[in-house]
């Protein structure tokens, strides 16, 4: 442990800390990524980050007043600075309305505290940049043009408390997007993946996928707006179970504001969803999709909170058998609704008993029905439903006795997808996947796809 | 300017990473070093939520090696570290240089030398209390939770601080603007569990604290007819879904111009480098000059320069000077946004400076001005232009929004919707969606309201490029009539 580390950080901040209660958190993070366009790498580069997070807790009776300052770049002699930024932040606050006491210190509390923070550069890159120098080639070779992003991010976490809490959490994410599009630029194809270190990114396959996906879109077919029924692929799926999963706030549905609040009061936990008996889900030791089994909250919110930095995660079922299991609660909402503690967790599953085969097998099982890439631009219309609206992007395939015959028009969609877990009529095996439209910010992702009936495509796009 | 700010040895930085990047081979480089700060408040039925202060310091260096783009960035503030910076950014390029096949190169722009520049405020909201914003957001919920037919109340206030120091040896610049956006939501839920929500419709401003005591909007009077508006909502009509015309308020209208007007403008998405996420344009370049993108009284400009707004600044983040300059002349597509690599790809000569990093630990990239539809010079009210419309929809304030990959197919919602029959307001209209496609819905624009209906509104949260940045961007607009738009039921398209 130097002066500067991030442990050290924590240590100087608790120690000089006035306040009832004092949680620190201090992040060191390290990002590499590559862009390109038209076959050529466009702009690239690598950053590095160092926030030291404070928050001070004065309090009084069952009362707390909290104060929360994040600072980049903090100095040891800093450091004190900071703490007392939060002190008087806390000073001038109002009682916070998720006040708790903090989590005390378990057993597995200060293991890898004293390993130093994990780190990424530009030379994760080193055997990718090859290949994907090789899919160029490849790519330009058969008229088409590859455009996409590769990313690569480590966070080390440290958190410490004046309850004697220090943990420690290190998050490895990575990205990769393909993107190819014939020379006109008139038909696109697109596939993506999550990684935690890009050594199990294969861009020569996907390359090839995208090619077999560019020729299905040789024969092109208009349809109308309607509804279809449709294979909904892993990365699809995501997309509206995630945004399902962030709509799941206990507070909001105790509030009577959301699709998930009962009319008259209380939440629908315990409602039957869907038709098929699957499990939506989040586990922090899910296999490859790891993330940190334990709260890091920088700030409140209405679905988190700073109180319960440090608290332990398990497995939570949002949906279990079809039914509602789940909200996402904090300590302070999981009093005000009866409901166990479920805080949020950085990844999500989707599992059905039974559930198998690849979207390519249910293509064979299709007579008639529209085969997605991926959903783009997806935005709540309203919550009462949670009615979502998009956009198809980058290939949507008419599939027409058990095969593919042609690429179709790009539609806008609205869909809830609480609505469509009862139209679910099969479900495939699960897989990991990267969510197209909330890359930025969910990676850890494992969909099953689905055929849904009657996929409302409430009007064509333009776009190709 | 904040002191803490300029305190750091900002030039001494800039030479030590300069420096650098010219010894190890550097054709071009630019230091930037920023400060940001952040602070968000938000309230629920009165009560603290979250209160976060963000303070984010950084500097980074961006050069030019054999023709390709590096960049790296740092968090010490020490010459060592940007050297560090410039020697990472000029790795970076090597490792991407064997498969770029784009040469990088910037069109020219004046030197200024030495500027200063701060944007147009009286008070800094971090000179004001903590404890003073919290009261003030909270006598605001609990006017509102003390009105009949309110559940609940939101109560948020975002603001940002932003210093940033550029040089690239010509030009060096530091600069500092201030930004916030107030916003407050009254909801309203029912014994059977329907519920609405109606919030404030105070854009977000390139203003200081003076904004939320009365400089530039009247809160008092916003917040005293919410309740009522709440209620009305609740107990209106749903919508018949069909074709009306429409009288769009600036409140609504400014959205549906950043993502059909901005968005498509932007010369880098036409070019395709943003094909693989934000998109590409309808708009392409060879159709500059004819795309009839709307109706004749369509006139829109771009600028980096109207007081107050969002994406106004004196100098880009490659030292541009901020201009105005027109995007949509009479109908016709006239102008793009570029930065120095776009404006010289497509020789279109000087950048109009739309180079923008959302952090120190980003790369510029071409980002959106304030872009603005004006009004017709003694043009009419906005009670004069719903006169002329015999059975349409009013429709106020933002709400949900999405548009296609090339910009065509949007749609749209709002905070509420007014009945017009025969030239007057009837009554509210509930669960409303527009749908349209871009050059038909501008070229069904009839009519642009007067300077008096013009209103700068914008956002806090424009996000584009890979990795992804966020940027304000203010868009100006009169009320306008648009004939004939394709009104969806959202209730009916939830198919409950």
């Amino acid at each position: 442990m130097t002066e500067n580390s991030p442990q050290e950080a924590v240590e100087r901040a608790l120690a000089a800390a006035k306040s009832d209660d004092c949680i620190v958190i201090a992040d060191e993070g390290s990002a590499a990524n590559l862009r390109w366009a038209g076959n050529s790498l466009t702009t690239n580069g690598v950053s590095r980050s160092r926030q030291l997070t404070v928050v001070a807790v004065t309090r009084s009776g069952d009362e707390a007043r909290v104060g929360v300052v994040s600072r980049a770049g903090v100095r040891s002699d800093q450091i004190a600075d900071v703490v007392a930024e939060a002190e008087a932040a806390a000073a001038g606050a109002a009682p916070a309305e998720d006040a708790q006491p903090l989590v005390p210190a378990n057993p597995v509390s200060g293991a890898g505290w004293d390993h130093p923070p994990a780190e990424t550069e530009i030379s994760v890159f080193a055997g990718f940049a090859a290949d994907l120098g090789a899919a160029f080639a490849t790519a330009a070779g058969g008229g088409r043009k590859l455009y996409g992003f590769a990313e690569h991010e480590m966070t080390s976490s440290y958190i410490g408390t004046s309850s004697g809490l220090r943990l420690r959490h290190d998050q490895p994410s990575g990205r990769l997007e393909l993107n190819a599009k014939s020379a006109d630029m008139a038909t696109s194809a697109w596939a993506g993946t999550g990684t935690r270190d890009f050594g199990d990114v294969d861009v020569t396959s996907l390359e090839a996928d995208l090619a077999q996906r560019l020729d299905w879109a040789k024969r092109s077919v208009s349809l109308p707006a309607g509804r279809y029924e449709t294979l909904l692929p892993p990365t699809a799926v995501a997309d509206l179970l995630i945004y399902l999963y962030w709509s799941a706030g206990a507070k909001d549905a105790l509030d009577g504001r959301t699709v998930f609040s009962k009319a008259g009061g209380g939440t629908r936990v315990g409602e039957q969803l869907a038709g098929l008996p699957l499990s939506l889900y989040s586990d922090p030791a899910e296999a490859g999709l790891q993330c940190a089994p334990f709260v890091v909250a920088h700030a409140s919110s209405r679905e988190s909170s700073v109180f319960d930095n440090g608290l332990p995660t398990g497995r939570t079922d949002w949906i279990a058998a079809g039914t509602l299991g789940a909200l996402v609660q904090t300590r302070h909402t999981a009093r005000l609704s009866g409901l166990p503690v479920t805080p949020a967790i950085d990844n999500l599953v989707l599992t059905a008993p039974d559930a198998a085969g690849s979207i390519a097998e249910m293509v064979g099982r299709t007579s008639r029905g529209l085969l997605l890439t991926c959903l783009w631009y997806i935005r709540e219309v309203d919550p009462q439903t949670l009615l979502l609206t998009g956009l198809t992007r980058d290939g949507v395939y008419l599939v027409e006795n058990g095969e593919v015959t042609g690429a179709v028009n790009n539609f806008r969609f609205n869909e809830s997808p609480v609505a469509l877990l009862a139209r679910i009529t099969e479900m495939g095996a699960t897989v990991p996947t990267l969510p197209r439209e909330w890359a930025d910010y969910f990676t850890r992702a494992a969909m099953a796809p689905l055929r849904v009936e009657g996929f409302n495509m409430s009007s064509v796009s333009q776009a190709s | 300017m904040d002191p803490e700010f300029t305190a750091y040895p900002l030039r001494q930085l800039a030479d030590a990473a300069l420096q650098r990047a010219r010894q190890l081979g550097a054709s071009r480089a630019d230091f930037r070093a920023e400060r940001i700060r952040g602070q968000r408040i938000q309230l629920s039925d009165g009560n603290l939520e979250t209160q976060f202060d963000s303070d984010d310091l950084g500097l980074a260096v961006r050069v030019v090696v054999d023709g390709t783009w590096g960049f790296a960035s740092a968090v010490d503030m020490t010459p060592e570290a940007a050297a560090r910076a410039a020697a990472e950014a000029v790795d970076v390029a090597r490792v991407a240089a064997p498969i770029s096949t784009e040469r990088i190169q910037l069109a020219d722009e004046p030197a200024h030398g030495e500027v200063t520049w701060l944007s147009a405020y009286e008070v800094d909201p971090f000179d004001i209390s903590v404890a003073d914003k919290i009261a003030l957001l909270s006598s605001w919920s609990r006017r509102l939770l003390d009105a009949d037919g309110v559940d609940h109340v939101d109560a948020s206030l975002y603001q940002v601080r932003e210093c940033k120091f550029y040089t690239d040896g010509a030009t060096t610049a530091l600069q500092q603007r201030v930004r916030l956006h107030p916003s407050v939501t009254a909801v309203a839920v029912a014994a059977d569990g329907r519920f609405e929500t109606m919030r404030t419709l105070a854009p977000p401003a390139g203003r200081g604290f003076e904004y939320l005591t009365g400089a530039g909007w009247d809160f008092d009077a916003e917040l005293a007819e919410l309740p009522s508006l709440l209620a009305e909502k609740m107990a209106a009509p749903s919508v018949e879904s069909g074709r009306y015309d429409l009288v769009i308020d600036p409140s609504n209208l400014f959205l549906t111009i950043h993502e059909s007007i901005g968005h498509a403008t932007e010369l880098d998405r036409a070019l395709g480098y943003e094909a693989a996420y934000a998109g590409t344009s309808f708009a392409t370049f060879d159709k500059l000059g004819s795309l009839q993108y709307g109706s004749p009284v369509m006139h829109v400009t771009g600028d980096r320069t109207t007081e107050h707004g969002l994406a106004t600044i004196g100098f880009d983040d490659e030292g541009v000077a901020g201009q105005s300059w027109d995007l949509v002349t009479g109908g016709v597509l006239t102008g793009y946004q570029l930065d120095r690599r776009i404006a010289a790809a497509a020789n279109l000569g000087r950048s109009n400076g739309c180079a923008f990093a959302d952090s120190p630990s980003h790369m510029p990239i071409q980002r959106m001005a304030n872009v603005s539809l004006q009004p017709a010079a003694n043009g009419p009210s906005t009670a004069e232009l719903i006169a002329s419309v015999t059975d349409g929809i009013y429709i106020v304030g933002d709400k949900s929004w999405s548009i296609d990959m090339q910009r065509y197919n949007f749609q749209f919602t709002g905070q509420r919707f007014y009945r017009i029959r025969n030239g007057r307001l009837d009554g509210q209209l509930k669960d409303v969606a527009y749908q349209a496609t871009t050059t038909d819905f501008w070229n069904s624009m009839e009519a642009v309201g007067g300077p008096q209906t013009y209103v700068l509104g914008g956002a806090f949260n424009c996000g584009k490029g890979q990795p992804g940045q966020v940027a304000p961007v203010s868009h100006g607009c009169p009320s306008v009539v648009m004939r004939g738009i394709r009104i969806l039921n959202t209730v009916e398209e939830a198919g409950t």
